[in-house]
């Protein structure tokens, strides 16, 4: 089984990566984008007997810094 | 004083913060090694260097902190011994828990190396003891990821502590309420993005961070 984890900054958290990109995108002539936002993915292979809580824990302790950044966690049929 | 500089994959001021050791304490520190699950006997210090270690992978400090060796790191921090963590030691040391917050990339992306004016937030820690709160100093930072972040109350309650110990004099990467470095509840833990280690002689171009290990030196021996 697989899970992909998506990591994200929390609202509110200035991110300069993402203002980065959105200037650059501005400078290709895109119009019309208002906001980025940059995250991670972390895909996960798994054993098919761990837990959503133990993904969960995971998260907390290692894969988001949750100061800053908040996780969501989804898990895929392999 | 006997004191140790923990080494990581990437750490790339161990050697310097050594030296600065040796030359303030008299003696020289013990390298000890990330693998390792056990400290020397007997330190009053524990210095976390700034380099980059795990290539920053995940996040800067996030793996480092989770190596064996910061277990002991964290439980000798407990009982009181000294840490002083510069720049990816201070990211280490948020990841740990040690301290609060967390370091992010620079507000203007750049990695930003230079000599920066600091102002010394207090002159009531064993980090500080020897400067003059209000103080003006100059030490360099060398880094890409010191924008210092922590929450609205968090912030509220290190300033309302005096648990900021050093603050940019200017803009430098975006840290909240340019903060620079700051202190555990306990005040025997330091975080600071700026490298004391390398203003310790005239040769550096000043010796404004020599007075940081002095101050230690003479607050634990």
């Amino acid at each position: 089984m697989k899970a992909r984890v998506y990591v994200t900054l929390k609202n509110g958290v200035l991110d300069p990566q993402g203002k980065a990109i959105h200037h650059a995108l501005e400078g290709l002539g895109f119009s019309g984008v208002e906001d980025v936002r940059a995250g991670k993915l972390i895909e996960l292979e798994l054993a098919d007997t761990i837990a959503d809580a133990e993904i969960e824990a995971m998260c907390r302790k290692l894969l988001a810094n949750t100061v800053i950044e908040n996780f969501r966690v989804e898990r895929v049929a392999a | 004083m006997k004191s140790a500089v923990i080494v990581f994959p990437g750490s790339n001021c161990d050697r310097d913060l050594a030296v600065a050791l040796r030359e303030t304490t008299g003696e020289t520190p013990a390298m000890v090694w990330h693998r390792e699950t056990e400290l020397p006997e007997g330190i009053g210090l524990i210095g976390v260097p700034g380099g980059f270690s795990y290539g920053d992978y995940l996040r800067a400090g996030a793996m480092a902190a989770r190596s064996p060796i910061m277990r002991a790191v964290v439980e000798a921090a407990g009982r009181g011994v000294a840490v002083l963590g510069v720049c990816n030691g201070f990211q280490i040391l948020t990841e740990t828990g040690l301290l609060p917050g967390a370091l992010m990339r620079n507000a203007g992306l750049n990695f930003v190396c230079r000599d920066v004016a600091l102002t010394v937030g207090t002159s009531q820690t064993a980090f500080t003891s020897r400067y003059e709160a209000g103080e003006a100093i100059t030490v360099p930072v060398a880094h890409h990821d010191g924008n210092y972040n922590a929450d609205e109350d968090v912030l509220d309650r290190l300033e309302g502590e005096g648990r900021v110990a050093f603050r940019y004099a200017g803009p430098v990467n975006g840290s909240a309420r340019d903060i620079a470095g700051i202190v555990n509840e306990s005040g025997n833990v330091l975080g600071m993005m700026p490298h004391p280690e390398r203003k310790i002689e005239g040769a550096h171009g000043g010796a404004d961070g020599r007075r940081l290990f002095e101050g230690l030196v003479a607050a634990i021996a």
